[in-house]
């Protein structure tokens, strides 16, 4: 078991011909995605990577029966790539593009929301579930079919933990970068939900940073609803109020979003927070001893 | 980005928002000239700076008369700035805005944003203008009425008359708000910005409304469809080395430490200055050199690193991905030959074809530690910084 992906999800690469597309489509084959397919528009007709190409998603759908798509159009089309997904019935789209208009992307969302289909991203490492199926950028050699499921908003943070909890033999059921762009697609709660019923599951690390309120929801729903261990690490406890570190989202403005409010609302969920990134694996050995 | 409130308020009046008659200096030999064209007979002089708090650190001068206009403009052009917002340095007044003098009745709050957590455009007003906002928000958050804009819809007329009413318009000012936030909806989907704020929207003792001041953010990751925008971009107001760190695709920010760091990815550059600062050191910087970092960017960012004269050490942290940690090695050993660096390197890689990059590092010679893991890298480097 794992969550939203496995051996047999059917998937597709929007800007599959690009420099972009092409390397990481070809690394997801090699890891052992089953990719049916890509889209650009205009190349429809040719085969790239030994695999069809459609000019259109939906044309992509009905050929290959897709359910997933990863996106790696530039950010001035990844609105209409995402909104293109979603109207040819794809249920799961992973958007890796980085610098996507905000205003765009709160239009996205509208749409989203009456389409029931799933946005992981933008600016997002995206999915794997090791061993099965691997749906973005992330090294798929550091991976390790296991227990633990992660949710992180940072890229190399999530490796962090990935490479932690191989090391300590725990592995990863499915790991889920949701991105570091303030408006964005699945967030925390709703991938604790998906961890919480899936079986194969035994614990859940979370990995958070400054700005916004993810964090908190995050917390209340743990409170609520959560019944798996949680290990947390929330990055930026150093940085300055006002200054943007790299990430869109990550941002303090006034007194909200800081560290230190995200850290007191996880740890009164009860969940564990690590002070140091290099204590994620060994914090979720000690809560499943514990 | 940040544009200056004069900036601000030309694409305010560009959008039919109303603002004063008001003109830019930039040479205070045009002191005279300018003042004869507004014709007024007091004036208001602010200060053309990114941050808030201009009034409190004697940024925004109220004058009677053209001595006393050429006194403060002469005062301020070619000043530093320091207020609230600014940090002990300042930031430059390169240019003053001069503005007739407008004979107020009241002062109000109006802010149009994207609000994150509901993901649409949300716009507040509060009857306590002139006040940060935040200020109000802690003290008395019913005074901040908010109106959260559908998407689809737009915003519409009832919103606009709600929050009229709300701050207590009356007659035909209902309908000249109504035009006014029209306009600030249309410059917010149109220009791509994330935040506009007008601090205070004032009623005129003749009833009128009009922007008294201006804050525009514009969203960057927009710009490549506003070309004329992003020609507003005014370097000069930021940090030299963050600018110059943009110009090579890197992501730098100055902090206070003497620790430098050089990390791939933001989220592991922010747990990095965590890191140090939880083995009792301090940061000097944030530096994200990007998923793909080649060996012109390392040595860029040793060099951007080492303008810093506080520097003592360096703590280099690689996770590779994609990239392979051996290439980066091949690029701190690259940077080390060209660069003259002082002061300690602490090195650790991770991840892809760590091993070989660590043996390339540790064959050279070169003063470099190499550490095993995230916990010896930041220790190494504080005990580096710090002589022990």
């Amino acid at each position: 078991m794992s969550v939203l992906i496995d051996k047999n999800t059917r998937v597709i690469c929007q800007g599959f011909t690009g420099s972009q597309g092409s390397f990481h489509s070809e690394q997801a084959i090699a890891y052992g995605t089953c990719l049916v397919g890509g889209v650009t528009p205009g190349k429809g007709g040719q085969t790239h990577l030994g695999l069809p190409v459609f000019n259109t998603v939906q044309a992509a759908v009905q050929e290959t029966g897709a359910q997933a798509s990863m996106i790696y159009v530039p950010a001035a089309f990844a609105a209409d790539a995402i909104l293109e997904a979603a109207a040819a019935g794809i249920g799961l789209i992973v958007c890796i593009t980085e610098g996507i208009p905000v205003l765009d992307m709160l239009r996205v969302k509208a749409v989203l929301h009456d389409s029931g289909a799933r946005l992981i991203g933008p600016n997002c490492p995206g999915i794997i579930t090791p061993g099965a199926c691997k749906i973005g950028i992330m090294p798929g050699v550091i991976h390790t079919p296991g227990s633990i499921g992660i949710v992180s908003r940072s890229g190399t943070l999530t490796y962090e933990a990935v490479f932690q909890t191989t090391r300590s033999g725990l592995g990863q059921s499915t790991c889920i970068g949701m991105g570091g762009d303030p408006i964005h697609g699945l967030g925390f709660v709703e991938c604790l939900e998906l961890f919480e019923s899936d079986p194969k599951t035994r614990g859940i690390v979370l990995i958070g940073e400054i700005g916004g309120n993810d964090e908190e929801r995050a917390a209340d729903y743990i409170k609520a609803a959560v019944s798996k261990p949680v290990v947390a690490y929330i990055a930026g406890v150093t940085a300055p109020a006002g200054k943007r570190m790299g990430h869109a989202g990550a941002i303090i403005s006034g007194s909200q979003g800081t560290a230190a409010a995200k850290i007191a609302a996880l740890e009164a969920a009860g969940a564990t927070v690590v002070r140091s990134p290099a204590e994620i694996g060994a914090g979720m050995e000690a809560a499943l001893s514990g | 980005m940040h544009l200056h409130e004069h900036q601000a308020k030309q694409l305010f009046a560009d959008y039919g928002i109303p603002v004063p008659a008001g003109r830019v200096l930039t040479d205070p030999g045009d002191t005279a000239a300018v003042a004869a064209e507004l014709g007024a007979e007091a004036w208001v002089v602010k200060a053309q700076v990114h941050a808030g708090g201009r009034g409190k650190g004697g940024g925004v001068r109220r004058v009677v008369d053209i001595a006393g206009l050429e006194a403060a403009v002469t005062d301020l052009l070619g000043s530093r700035l320091v207020t609230r917002q600014t940090g002990p340095e300042g930031l430059p007044v390169n240019a003053v805005l001069v503005e007739q003098t407008v004979a107020l009745a009241r002062e109000c709050y109006l802010g149009m944003l994207v609000d994150r957590s509901r993901e649409r455009i949300v716009i507040m007003v509060s009857a306590s203008g002139g006040m940060d906002i935040e200020a109000v928000a802690a003290q008395d958050p019913e005074a901040i009425v908010t109106e959260v804009v559908t998407p689809a819809a737009g915003l519409q007329s009832y919103q606009c008359r709600n929050l009229a009413f709300a701050l207590g318009l009356e007659g035909k000012q209902i309908g000249l708000f109504t035009h006014l936030l029209n306009g600030a909806w249309r410059l917010m989907n149109e220009c791509d910005a994330g935040l506009i704020e007008i601090n205070p929207l004032v009623v005129t003792a003749a009833g009128e409304l009009l922007a008294l001041d201006a804050k525009l953010d514009l969203d960057d990751n927009a710009l490549f469809r506003h070309p004329a925008l992003a020609e507003l971009h005014d370097p000069g107001q930021e940090d030299t080395r963050e600018v110059e760190a943009r110009a090579h695709g890197l992501n730098y920010i100055t902090l206070d430490g003497n620790i430098a760091c050089m990390v791939n990815g933001a989220g592991l550059a922010m747990a990095t200055m965590d890191l140090i600062k939880l083995h009792g050191g301090e940061p000097a910087n944030f530096l994200d050199v990007g998923g793909t970092a080649t060996a012109e960017r390392v040595a860029e960012a040793f060099k951007l690193i080492l303008s810093d004269a506080h520097v003592r050490a360096i703590l280099v942290n690689i996770f590779g991905g994609i990239v392979r940690c051996d290439l980066i090695a091949e690029g701190i050993l690259q940077a080390l030959k060209e660069i003259d660096v002082r002061v300690p390197v602490v090195v650790r890689l991770e991840g892809t074809r760590a091993r070989e990059g660590l043996a390339l590092i540790e064959q050279t010679g070169l003063p470099i530690v190499t550490a095993a893991d995230l916990n010896e890298a930041a220790h190494q480097a504080v005990a580096a910084a710090t002589g022990n």
